[in-house]
């Protein structure tokens, strides 16, 4: 392949292309009398960059060029799910009777924005087997801190006030343990077992009246389905204690298995993952929050129901519900309603048939990467996983060479790289999600460039080690970026002078 | 099948390789009895089904586009958003892209929000500011975590003003109910004379913390200056919650001492769309990053020599500190704070003024119109920015009905929250609105009074 590197593209910033006097954009003069306004309340000098439209629309697009992304090619990150996006979805989400009402108009003016919450509520419900759900958390982390507030408040509603640990396996994501401190937990550490499962026999030994209640991702950030599930979630429930599902790993179940009929207490769902909103270069997400009945009371507020039945061949009437022992408000106004849109969208698109398929065909392209891969790389715990597998980016015989080299040197194919050193338990972890929207074409691209890969580290260390070669930029000096913490650019001082 | 692109054969080879006869032998893992529930869940819709669906379900809401006028504000709010946001937001390059953990195929995003987190500081007169909060609100619950974490949990104060918005405040509760926190101020009574001063008596030496608004909750524009004199002299840190479209003329919150500046960064090219997504922003001094939530994008070089961005003082956040770190935020508002970057480029020094400028005057107009009208008056002799208080002759309830059956969304009820202004609304006029629309506002308020 070729190894020349392309001509450096590097962008000015915003401010470097600033020039005194250039305006994107006119708006209609005052058509009122004029008010002065007090001398005393107003700023000197406004230090905005001054530009044309073309000007901004050139830069950006310069700059979006330098970003890899699902529309340009596979991004196979384990645990963030970057599935395809419809387009479709973007193009309802920006329908003028969504994009152009206010979150406080009366509720009898957005019956449209209601109805579909609700039935995106409903829908939710229907696939986790969850007794009530609320769409207001923002994200994945979001709703997990929505969970453990609603974990707190039930055990204190019961004046079960001794619970003050929470229990997180070594193989969870570092917002399940951020969460609970958040709320003033303890964590307590579970460690996993030779089979990748959670160890059973240590979660027992845990499991006491000072439990809140375990955090569990299945399947876990291995990839894996836990063997003893159901074991592990009644010696949890014979303490007294709640179990919450992290929902980053959905789409697995999608059809196959409810977590809620399995006895899981509440779950974030992850609409950025799952239900294919895009993830938009880090947000904005969506992490609504499925419980069971017993916890339903202490959803935050507002969630949407029926306030009036409606007469004759009238609709019922949607409006907003607080739950009797709510914990709160976790946002301003009614969640992320645009990725509402698009999960409503997808869904619909793809009736009980299409989601369980989702799930058959992520699970069918993880294992089938995995079977290419696992004579070339190490697999802990090589069994049948489910949509994503740990692989490690080491060989005893190319001792110099990391997951990190494999990762960048991956860049060099034209792929982007799978999630590295995470679950923390896997030395040199390379975290692999295919979803399912990737064709056989592509994983056998990636395979084979993995394959290579392999071979190089063995032959060519080097190309490893200094890739990427084939992309606009190198490896960064991480180093300088946190000594010398430059974090803004500015207008030069004597600017506009 | 309707993004899932394998054909049967391909799906049978892949099996194959594998070394299983059917789909659902991957599934044996899954107990048995729960394995495979039937779903009731509607029939699919094709995509013209579906875009057919969702136009109806669109139709069903009053769009304050063509269907009303709106001058209901309170935290949302209605501004021309220029075409070309929404053009780069549709590059499938930013939507389709992930956290930039891997800086080298990833510069188009991290410099975008370089150039945000520039902007803001720009915009809020502070040193720094970082990738974003899910909004308004839980950047104001967040800055409450960040002051709990500098003064290592010892200060327990926060002094809240009343004139902070009530959602935020909420959140704020909600986020902070498992802390060892006393709020103090939220019950001071709102009248006249209840401008920042009334909070300087609630300061004492373990407070760690002052929230203020500005402009505030009703509009209204105080000199926070020597508040947060007094509250420094305590030693306490002071955050300002600010409307960023105000920050184009009136003087900063870095300039008046502030130590953090947080707010909904909605107004800056992000649509109404019934309260999300939008953006919260979050600002602060340069000696308090370390405790600051959410994601930071820093300058450097790559191997090459070339001027490059990363994201940096990682070390904070979950992925790393787990248990230990200050906050648990993750995702963030990518998207939303590029296109705040883009609205900001687009507008520049001259047009955040001008829009600034128009919601000022407008307001103004709208002001000296409605309260000219026998029996309203204005709720606050205090000078505004783009909202302002009304004293109604009738409940406001009634009013608003009036005004929706004219086509006009009215103001924001303000009895729901504050007791002592049961009769008030809260107006907000934007450069969307005309003379025109306010003079018919004005005609319907004039009749309802009558009536």
């Amino acid at each position: 392949m070729d190894e020349t590197p392309m001509l450096s593209i590097v962008e000015p910033t915003i401010h470097e292309l600033s020039s005194p006097g250039r305006t994107g954009v006119t708006f209609p003069a005052s058509d009122v009398p004029r008010t002065e306004l007090p001398e005393s309340l107003l700023r000197a000098d406004l230090p905005l960059p001054e530009l044309a439209e073309v000007d901004v629309v050139r830069h950006y697009t310069a700059l979006s060029k330098l970003n890899y992304s699902v529309d340009g090619g596979f991004y196979p990150l384990g645990s963030c799910t970057m599935k395809y996006n419809p387009k479709i979805n973007e193009a309802v989400a920006r329908l003028p009777g969504f994009t152009y009402t206010h979150p406080l108009q009366p509720v009898e003016t957005v019956q449209g924005n209601l109805l579909l919450m609700y039935q995106l509520q409903e829908w939710l419900k229907e696939i986790s087997g969850f007794a009530a759900v609320t769409l207001q958390p923002a994200a994945g982390a979001h709703g997990e801190l929505t969970g453990v507030l609603i974990m707190r408040a039930y055990h204190n509603a019961r004046g079960d006030t001794r619970r003050i640990k929470m229990l997180i396996p070594d193989s969870a994501h570092g917002t399940n343990p951020a969460s609970s401190s958040m709320s003033g937990l303890e964590v307590l550490q579970i460690p996993s077992d030779s089979h990748g499962n959670l160890d059973l026999a240590a979660l027992k030994v845990a499991c006491d009246e000072t439990v809140v209640g375990l955090m569990l991702t299945n399947p876990n950030t291995l990839g894996l389905f836990d063997e003893h599930l159901e074991e592990a979630i009644q010696a949890v429930h014979a303490c007294g204690g709640l179990v919450y599902g992290d929902g980053a790993n959905l789409n697995a179940l999608l059809g196959v298995l409810r977590p809620g009929d399995v006895g899981f207490d509440l779950m974030h769902f992850n609409l950025h993952k799952t239900f294919s909103t895009p993830h938009g270069g880090g947000g904005p997400g969506s992490g609504p929050v499925g419980v069971s009945e017993r916890l339903a009371e202490f959803l935050p507020t507002p969630l949407v129901g029926i306030v009036a039945e409606g007469q004759d061949d009238q609709p019922p009437l949607l409006g907003y519900i607080t739950p009797p022992k709510s914990i709160g408000r976790v946002k301003a106004f009614n969640g992320h309603f645009g990725m509402f849109v698009r999960a409503y969208t997808y869904i619909a698109m793809h009736g009980a048939d299409g989601l369980r398929q989702i799930a058959e065909y992520a699970v069918l392209n993880a294992n089938y990467l995995k079977t290419r891969l696992k004579d070339t790389y190490t697999i802990p715990f090589d069994r049948i996983c489910t949509h994503e597998f740990v692989a490690e980016g080491q060989w005893t015989d190319a001792p110099g060479v990391r997951a990190l080299d494999v990762a960048k040197r991956l860049m060099d194919y034209n792929f982007h790289p799978p999630t590295n050193y995470f679950p923390l338990i896997v030395h040199e972890a390379l975290m692999i999600e295919p979803t399912e929207t990737e064709n056989k074409d592509t994983l056998d691209a990636f395979a084979d460039a993995l394959i290579k890969i392999a071979e190089e580290a063995q032959t060519h260390p080097e190309l490893l080690k200094d890739a990427p070669h084939a992309t606009p930029f190198g490896r960064m000096d991480e180093v300088k970026a946190a000594r010398e913490l430059v974090l803004c650019c500015w207008l030069p001082d004597d600017y506009g002078d | 099948m309707t993004y899932i692109p394998h054909s049967p054969k391909e799906r049978d080879s892949m099996l194959d390789t594998i070394g299983v006869k059917s789909l659902e032998e991957l599934f044996k893992d899954v107990p048995e009895k729960h394995r495979f529930p039937a779903l009731h869940l509607p029939p699919l819709l094709t995509e013209m089904e579906a875009a057919n669906e969702l136009g109806e379900l669109s139709l069903g809401n009053d769009n304050v586009r063509t269907d009303l006028v709106c001058f209901l504000g309170a935290g949302a709010y209605n501004h021309y958003i220029p075409a070309a946001v929404d053009a780069i937001l549709q590059r499938g390059e930013f939507s389709t892209a992930y956290t930039p953990y891997q800086p080298e195929i990833s510069q188009g995003t991290l410099q975008s929000i370089f150039e945000y987190q520039s902007l803001i500081a720009a915009l809020t007169g502070m040193e720094v500011s970082n990738a974003s909060h899910y909004d308004g609100a839980t950047a104001v619950a967040e800055a409450v975590t960040m002051a709990y974490a500098q003064f290592r949990g010892k200060r327990t104060r926060i002094v809240l003003s009343p004139a902070v918005n009530p959602q935020y405040r909420a959140v704020m509760h909600t986020y902070s109910q498992d802390m060892d926190l006393t709020i103090a101020g939220e019950d001071l009574s709102v009248g006249q004379d209840s401008g920042p001063q009334s909070l300087i008596n609630l300061l004492d030496g373990n407070t760690a913390l002052v929230i203020l608004q500005y402009p505030d909750f009703f509009g209204r524009i105080y000199d926070l200056t020597a508040l947060i004199e007094a509250a420094h002299a305590q030693g306490a840190l002071v955050c300002v919650v600010a409307n960023p479209i105000a920050l184009g003329l009136l003087k900063t919150p870095g300039q008046m001492g502030a130590d953090i500046v947080a707010g909904e960064g909605q107004p800056l090219g992000i649509p109404l769309a019934f309260g999300g997504p939008y953006l919260g922003f979050f600002a602060t001094r340069k000696q308090y990053i370390h405790k600051m939530a959410g994601r930071l994008v820093g300058e450097t070089v790559d191997n090459r020599g070339q001027r490059a961005f990363v994201l940096t003082l990682t070390a904070r956040e979950q992925h790393i500190k787990r248990e230990r770190a200050t906050s648990n935020i993750c995702t963030n508002q990518g998207l939303m704070a590029l296109a705040a970057a883009v609205y900001l480029s687009l507008l520049g020094r001259g047009g955040l003024r001008q829009v600034a400028d128009l919601c000022y005057q407008k307001a103004h107009y709208a002001a000296g119109k409605i309260a000219s009208l026998p029996g309203y008056s204005l709720s606050f002799e205090a000078p505004f920015f783009h909202e302002f208080a009304v004293i109604c002759p009738k409940p406001v309830a009634e009013i608003n009905a009036a005004l929706l059956e004219h086509g006009f969304l009215g103001g924001y009820n303000l009895g729901q929250d504050y007791p002592a202004l049961r009769n008030s609304m809260l107006l907000a006029v934007t450069e969307m609105n005309t003379k025109d629309e306010v003079d018919a506002l004005a005609d319907v308020l004039a009749e309802v009074a009558h009536g």
